[in-house]
């Protein structure tokens, strides 16, 4: 199983990047579960969002304290909370721009690509891509495919667009 | 002849909300009343998109209040309609008397309940509060463990209901279910369709075959129709349990009223209900026997009827038992209102295994698997007869 936990803040897309990431999984066959961990409802409070993906079902509904995987849409997260607490020896980073980490690192610069191409700071999509890239936890083609169930016409291509230079773009640190 | 089984499997991500909307279409419900709340919401937007897509012809009613919800589909039942609403938490609450004149007037209502904690203080996050409140209002309520389950369930409420004539809840986890992304494999909708036929049934409201429905009644009778609830209702749990099998052999998904693991030689067991509190008691049992307890988990899939020959069977012969609840009796004598069920259903069969009662999970405070060994390792040290506040800060 792995076990991916997204940070973010409300507003960036980060409970919608674990569900389009949990719909490429099933897509692909797989078992996956993704939910939100909402605080207040609001723009700009810290939300945090859990992946698990395995070739087994998967019960357990905790949590998740231990990632492989951590996801982290804003720098600034860094400031007021620790989103490396618990990550397996071993574990990746993936970052919203360059940030020097103790641990593995993969980085794109998700909020300049946001603003050129869908003219917003919606870091989302581009994570997306950064996600693939660094953990190819699924494949590029099944999370554009499964983009596909929750954008539809224009929003879709730019942000299918997105996906597709932040993966080009993602790098290790 | 090709059956559902043989067909194309189709399998989308879906959280347990969408699960419930994809069911209530695939049972081609004709009049839905909606108002939203969270975390049900989702629920009957998805249904308003599967109308407005004229995937699903339904009457949707935007009423002013669940108190109206639940009134609206009592009356579309009455007339003869196949119904569904959605509610969680104060809504729930606001639906009260109705859900007794529901069961009352044997009113074929199905209902999807993602269980939501009550104010004050206000919160939006999940525990039972809701849907134990609802403990004696004469309807049968399943609790579901997953998005799946959701999705089955509610399909199979309808035959039940519509051959017991009663109204049945589908519950399930606030948040943990009803926003968690997993996979669902959807049923043909033709199968669904014919596995739910329409029937006649003789409490419809028919210009041409006058009836009184919601009479006064005195005390002359007023107690031998409610005894009928109490009857009809205990003997739904055999038409649950035929119409499980029956969909089991249709779309090769069956859940029984219990779901049990690793009970066959446990001398602990654990008593849980929904998706968070069994699957973190599931990955508790494995965890648990690793550390040399013989650990087993039972999830009581259907509250209501209260499957008590069932349980007491599983508990009989184990060393001793705990119940999880997620929710408070206030005031009452054994901290949670399941585990108060499970000490009666027992000691009405002079069975006196010791129990542990545990109440977690409250406003979704989170439970970890690790609570869950915990819960065997106290069972095992000997702790019974008391109520443990798991997860509480003192």
């Amino acid at each position: 199983m792995i076990e991916i936990r997204f940070h973010g803040r409300g507003g960036q897309g980060m409970v919608t990047a674990s569900q389009v990431l949990a719909t490429a999984a099933i897509m692909e066959g797989k078992y996956a579960q993704a939910f939100p961990e909402f605080g207040p409802e609001r723009r700009g409070a810290p939300v945090k969002a859990y992946l698990r993906v395995d070739d087994k079902p998967i019960y357990k509904r905790e949590p998740i304290v231990e990632p492989d995987v951590v996801v982290v849409g804003d720098q600034s997260l860094f400031v007021s909370e620790n989103p490396l607490e618990g990550l397996k020896p071993g574990g990746v980073l993936v970052v919203n721009g360059a940030y020097k980490a103790p641990v593995k690192t993969y980085y794109v610069d998700a909020t300049s690509l946001a603003l050129k191409i869908l003219g917003k700071a919606i870091v989302n999509t581009a994570m997306i891509g950064a996600v693939v890239k660094a953990t190819g936890i699924v494949r590029l083609e099944s999370a554009l495919a499964a983009l596909g169930k929750y954008f539809t016409g224009r929003l879709y291509e730019l942000n299918a667009q997105l996906v597709k230079i932040a993966f080009d773009q993602t790098k290790e640190l | 002849m090709t059956t559902a089984l043989q067909k194309a499997r189709t399998v989308l991500a879906l959280t347990s909300n969408y699960a419930a909307a994809y069911a209530v279409k695939a049972a081609d419900v004709d009049v839905v009343a909606v108002y939203p709340i969270t975390p049900q919401t989702t629920i009957v937007e998805k249904i308003a998109e599967f109308v407005d897509d004229g995937e699903l012809n339904a009457e949707l009613i935007h009423v002013e209040s669940e108190h109206s919800a639940m009134s609206a589909v009592v009356g579309a039942a009455a007339a003869g309609a196949r119904v569904f609403t959605a509610t969680s938490s104060q809504g729930l609450e606001l639906m009260h008397e109705v859900l007794h004149i529901a069961s009352g007037l044997r009113l074929p209502i199905v209902m999807a309940v993602p269980a939501r904690a009550l104010s004050a203080p206000i919160s939006i996050h999940g525990d039972y509060s809701d849907v134990m409140n609802t403990r004696d209002t004469g309807w049968i309520t399943y609790i579901a463990a997953s998005a799946q389950e959701v999705y089955d369930t509610i399909i199979q409420a309808y035959k039940v209901a519509e051959t017991v004539l009663l109204p049945a809840m589908v519950a399930y986890d606030g948040f943990l279910m009803s926003h968690t992304t997993e996979p669902v494999e959807l049923n043909d909708e033709e199968e669904v369709r014919r596995f739910l036929p329409r029937k006649d049934r003789p409490n419809v409201l028919k210009p041409e075959k006058p009836i009184t429905m919601g009479a006064f009644a005195m005390p002359d009778y007023y107690y031998e129709i409610k005894y009928q609830v109490q009857e009809a209702l205990l003997g739904s749990l055999k038409v649950i349990e035929e119409v499980d099998r029956e969909y089991g052999r249709t779309f090769g998904r069956s859940y029984g009223v219990l779901q049990t693991y690793r009970v066959e030689d446990a001398d602990y067991i654990v008593v849980a209900y929904g998706g968070a509190s069994f699957g973190n008691a599931r990955e508790a049992v494995d965890a648990a026997r690793e550390k040399g307890i013989k650990a087993g988990a039972v999830r009581l899939r259907v509250f209501r009827p209260f499957p008590a020959d069932y349980i007491a069977k599983l508990l009989a012969d184990v060393k001793a038992f705990a119940v999880v609840d997620r929710a408070i009796a206030f005031g009452g004598p054994a901290g949670g209102p399941v585990f108060a069920e499970v000490v009666t259903a027992l000691w009405m069969r002079g069975i006196d295994t010791p129990g542990l009662s545990i109440v977690h999970g409250i406003g979704q405070r989170s439970m970890y698997v690790e609570d869950f060994v915990k819960i065997f390792e106290m069972l095992k040290d000997g702790e019974k007869s008391k109520v443990v506040y798991m997860g509480l800060r003192l």
